[in-house]
């Protein structure tokens, strides 16, 4: 390398110069990541009051046997008995899907970063830690699987959206109760959320060079980009939308409130 | 007229400390301006380096408060009068002297990037692109190597270490200009993995947080990269790509240029 490297640096022992309030923002993320990191825990332990009918929460979503209270497809799998299900909340097995996703998500890796790994807190704020590896080693190598996350997610908003369509068959007939309306905010901020993706926006055109040769694909890719400019606000916006409708669902299940018909 | 304390740093490579200095300011300054007067009236010996004064020659980059910014850009009245405001050197690189920096680190890492290989000509001796095919790389195109990018990514600011094996985001959206764009030809990916050392950013956007010419270097630059990388271990994408043929995408380029 050229005759810079190992010259000294200004002789300013300070870690960082900022005046402002830098430390707000990873604040605020740690306190939000981590509510919703113990709410989910809580609930996913519970494996009880996440049905009322027809409502599922997408915490137990999806609910492929036939023991389930809600199963997603017709009359239900038959049940596998599985050790693990015996000791732990199914919820744990599902969550593996959205968590993987959320935890690879590029957007997630800066917050994250920056609150929990700290490194960097903040811009122009030294590392708290001397050694850096960044994503080349394991486990953060791992990183790079975000393309398969994003599959498994796209899955999920497939699952999701039939329970929200099966939200409109009351054992009555017919009907929407505000609980169909939150479970289908809560789909729409997920696939918003998922569509908005940077892997989506990628594997929709972002790899092709030659754009004027594929018009399908720049097309896609243009939503895809515009969508993604809004990534940051999907990703708060679904992860308050799935653990509301997870309380939602909990709290009319305990019949703590009632759900409103509206038809 | 509003009056500030400007904690200036005045040193080099043998040592230095920050300098108070008073200063009264007119409308519309900005800390250029400010550094300036300084040198007028005060300290004529301190060093900056400035050029246009316009935010578009990339020379006065400096850390103002603490914050990667070009002193041109920055108007003084975002402070509060009377306010003490510090104007540091950006600190990644070494110093010459007081606010002005060895930035030859970017210039020997500008020369490890694989250049342009064009494919050939169309049968009539043109080249012909759209304009949907150039707007990705003419984002990048903007940038004015102000190296305020360079300055805050932590991978090398704060690891001296890996400077040697990270190219840092100014070259990551060089690279990818390069690599998006529609007349070229050649892989970078061995590059960009080994040499660039892609894998050693986090993603953590600072240097989009301070560019000036407002380029989304992580989101359009550096996470492109990634995917890139990341198509080289994606079953789904290689059997698409071997359905739709070689034409449009990076899978047609020449191998053998690594």
């Amino acid at each position: 390398m050229g005759q810079a490297i190992g010259q000294a640096r200004p002789p300013i022992a300070a870690a960082h110069l900022r005046t402002d309030a830098w430390w707000a923002l990873p604040l605020t993320v740690v306190v939000v990541l981590g509510a919703f990191g113990a709410y989910s825990t809580w609930a996913a332990f519970q494996n009880a009051h996440y049905f009322a009918a027809p409502y599922l929460s997408p915490f137990y979503s999806p609910c492929l046997y036939r023991s389930c209270l809600h199963a997603t497809f017709g009359g239900g799998l038959p049940d596998i008995y599985l050790p693990i299900i015996g000791l732990l909340s199914p919820a744990f097995l599902i969550l593996i899907g959205p968590l993987s996703f959320r935890l690879t998500c590029y957007y997630y890796r800066k917050a994250y970063y920056r609150s929990f790994w700290l490194a960097p807190v903040a811009c122009a704020v030294r590392d708290v830690k001397p050694g850096y590896s960044g994503e080349t080693r394991f486990p953060l190598i791992l990183q790079s699987f975000h393309r398969y996350t994003w599959y498994v997610a796209v899955l999920f908003i497939v699952l999701l959206t039939w329970d929200a369509l099966l939200a409109f068959r009351f054992p009555t007939g017919f009907g929407i109760g505000v609980g169909t309306l939150v479970m289908w905010i809560n789909v729409v901020l997920l696939a918003a959320y998922t569509f908005s993706c940077h892997s989506c926006r990628h594997i929709c055109g972002g790899h092709v060079n030659v754009f004027s040769k594929a018009p399908g694909r720049y097309r896609v890719w243009h939503l895809v980009r515009r969508l993604n400019e809004r990534h940051p606000v999907y990703a708060w916006l679904s992860l308050g939308s799935v653990g509301l409708t997870d309380l939602y669902i909990r709290l009319v299940s305990m019949g703590v409130i009632r759900d409103l018909r509206i038809i | 007229m509003p009056t500030y304390t400007m904690r200036v740093f005045r040193g080099d490579p043998g040592g230095g400390e920050f300098k108070d200095y008073r200063v009264e300011t007119g409308e519309g300054m900005v800390v250029l301006d400010v550094i300036h007067r300084i040198q007028a009236t005060q300290a004529p010996d301190l060093a900056c380096r400035w050029n246009c004064k316009a935010g578009k020659c990339g020379s006065c980059s400096a850390e103002v408060n603490g914050q990667p910014r070009l002193m041109c850009m920055t108007r003084m009245n975002l402070f509060a009068d009377g306010e003490t405001v510090s104007v540091a050197p950006i600190r990644t690189f070494p110093i010459i002297r007081d606010l002005v920096a060895d930035v030859s680190y970017n210039f020997e890492k500008a020369k490890q990037v694989p250049p342009l290989r064009l494919r050939p000509p169309d049968p009539d001796g043109k080249y012909r692109m759209m304009q949907e095919d150039v707007d990705r790389p003419q984002e990048f195109h903007k940038c004015i190597e102000c190296f305020l990018c360079q300055d805050v990514c932590h991978v090398i600011r704060d690891h001296e270490d890996k400077k040697r094996a990270f190219a840092g985001p100014r070259f990551f959206i060089k690279i990818a200009g390069l690599d998006m764009h529609p007349l070229d030809t050649r892989d970078r990916s061995a590059f960009i993995k080994d040499q660039a050392g892609v894998g050693l950013c986090n993603i953590t956007k600072c240097c989009t947080e301070v560019c000036p010419e407002h380029i989304h270097i992580t989101d359009n630059g550096i996470i492109p990269l990634k995917e890139r990388m990341a198509d080289g271990f994606d079953p789904i994408v290689w059997l698409l790509r071997k359905f739709r043929g070689k034409s449009t995408s990076r899978i047609g380029r020449d191998r053998t240029s690594r």
